[in-house]
């Protein structure tokens, strides 16, 4: 396979050096801004780290480099840049765990795969259990990943005591750890990274992106995707992929199909920056909380979605209230500390709570949805076989459990075990 | 944070209430005749608007009547609030 960069376009230690004793370095863009063609063979709604990863392996893996990436804001500007970049796979169902797996595979070469630093760090996903009946559910979900071939060991709370020294195990605090589960193998990757990355790699191998494209409109003649409609500009499409998170839904009624989906606003926050001290993705299940430094030294606190259908990328305080309130629970020290940023973004969960990717009832429209807040972590993967679904026009293999079809079959893949209630997952 | 006018209680937090999810849907008449089609639309699909939302608010812990609240998922303006067991009727 011949190399996507050009010598004269690969990121290097020669080149930093170069450009850096030129009075005035000329980068060239990391990506092109595009005009559209009026006809492409795929075009890909939603510019975040799923769509143009999958554009990327299109014209990497299947030689299909007629592509447009329409993308309504800006590249880095949605949910891939808003979430709090956690990598990891120890999800208990086989389905879930096999697919993320993959792509934790993935993430362990990708930054030299894409010639761009994502800043993977495998420090290590503590999830912490707060009683024995968690623990032994834990164990069982750790169990499930090692049956799996993937790592995952349980840990009592002496050995949490040391693998985190700063975490509050002591008995008498108001939900008591009991243990952990801990997959040393996940951990962080730098989530606008992955944007750009795969943004310049799929430019490089000649995949039209343009920015500030919403798409309006979507036409389907005789059961068959013909052309998407964007700023109100026709462009024809051999087949088109909807994989706009949030606003799955709104995209897909576009095309006349109705989603098993609700969307839901997610909040995350940071800290002012401190020296290192928390050196593992530390996750708090009495409530939902997850916590980690970034290499900035900023702690990073996520929390749990609003609870209510919103498309308003704003929460409220209440979650904010409660994040916190878990954080300092986990680590005291982080009482006296400020936040600095608070963001939200739109998510779109399904009944089940895992994703929807794969065929639609419109033949050559293809959907990725429903990731709720575990879409990030699953990002090569979800290029990679999608690009494959559509270059043969099969599912891959890891994608077929996750067909639209199975909300109606009722072969749901539910790893919460919450129902038919997407603000409970 | 949401403000919501129980018919009852007045405007009250947010966290007083449950949410009870899209109050839109028809459940298929227990006749035996509804198919797996029919009862995946009921369970699973949803209008999801980014707009109007109509949709079952339960002031749990307040006048524990279950409502229907009229709001916009982007705005989160409240148009209506009535007593879900109350008919347009009885409301007059």
């Amino acid at each position: 396979m011949a190399p996507v960069f050009p010598p004269d376009r690969r990121y290097s230690i020669g080149g930093l050096i170069r450009h850096g004793l030129r009075r005035r370095p000329d980068w060239p863009p990391a990506w092109r801004k595009a005009s559209p063609k009026t006809s492409y063979d795929v075009v890909i709604i939603g510019g975040g780290g799923h769509g143009l990863a999958t554009a990327y392996y299109l014209a990497r893996n299947h030689g299909i480099r007629d592509v447009l990436v329409i993308e309504r804001g800006w590249i880095g500007g949605g949910n891939t840049g808003r979430n709090t970049t956690i990598i990891r796979s120890d999800y208990l169902l086989e389905a879930s765990g096999r697919l993320k797996e993959f792509a934790l595979k993935m993430w362990e070469g990708l930054s030299g795969e894409l010639n761009y630093n994502l800043m993977v760090s495998q420090r290590g996903w503590v999830d912490l259990a707060h009683s024995d009946a968690e623990l032994e559910a834990f164990t069982l979900r750790a169990n499930a990943t090692r049956l799996r071939g993937t790592d995952a060991r349980i840990l009592n709370r002496e050995e949490l005591a040391r693998r985190v020294p700063v975490l509050d195990i002591s008995p008498d605090a108001r939900f008591p750890i009991a243990g952990a589960l801990v997959q040393e193998r996940g951990g962080t990757a730098r989530h606008d990274a992955v944007a750009w990355g795969f943004a310049r790699g799929a430019d490089a191998l000649g995949v039209h992106i343009a920015e500030g494209r919403p798409a309006t409109g979507i036409e389907v003649d005789q059961g068959k995707v013909t052309a998407v409609i964007a700023n109100g500009e026709r462009i024809a499409a051999g087949q088109v992929v909807i994989s706009v998170a949030g606003h799955s839904s709104e995209v897909a009624r576009m095309a006349g199909i109705e989603l098993p989906l609700e969307s839901g606003a997610l909040q995350a926050f940071v800290s002012e920056p401190v020296k290192p001290v928390i050196d593992a993705v530390v996750s708090y299940n009495a409530g939902f909380s997850y916590v980690s430094q970034t290499d900035k030294g900023e702690v990073v606190i996520g929390g749990q979605p609003e609870g209510y259908n919103t498309y308003a990328a704003r929460g409220s305080f209440i979650r904010i209230e409660e994040a916190a309130r878990r954080a300092i629970a986990m680590f005291p020290f982080l009482a006296g500390m400020r936040l600095m940023r608070q963001w939200g973004g739109i998510i779109d969960v399904t009944m089940d709570g895992n994703a929807i990717v794969g065929p639609s009832p419109v033949d050559g429209l293809y959907l990725n949805a429903g990731w709720g807040y575990t879409g990030f972590k699953a990002t090569p993967a979800v290029g990679w076989t999608l690009a494959e679904t559509l270059a043969t026009g099969k599912p891959h293999d890891l994608l077929r459990p996750f067909s639209l079809e199975r909300f109606a079959t009722g072969a749901l893949i539910d790893d919460a075990g919450a129902g038919p209630y997407p603000y409970a997952h | 944070m949401l403000l919501i006018p129980c018919p009852w209680c007045g405007e009250r937090d947010e966290s007083e209430f449950t949410y009870g999810g899209s109050a839109e849907r028809a459940m298929p008449a227990l006749d035996g005749k509804a198919g797996m089609r029919d009862w995946h639309a009921f369970v699973h699909v949803r209008d999801n608007p980014r707009g109007q939302h109509c949709e079952y608010w339960h002031h749990s812990h307040g006048c524990e009547r279950w409502l229907i609240v009229e709001r916009d998922t982007l705005t989160h303006g409240i148009a209506e609030v009535h007593d879900a067991a109350l008919s347009s009727d009885d409301r007059a």
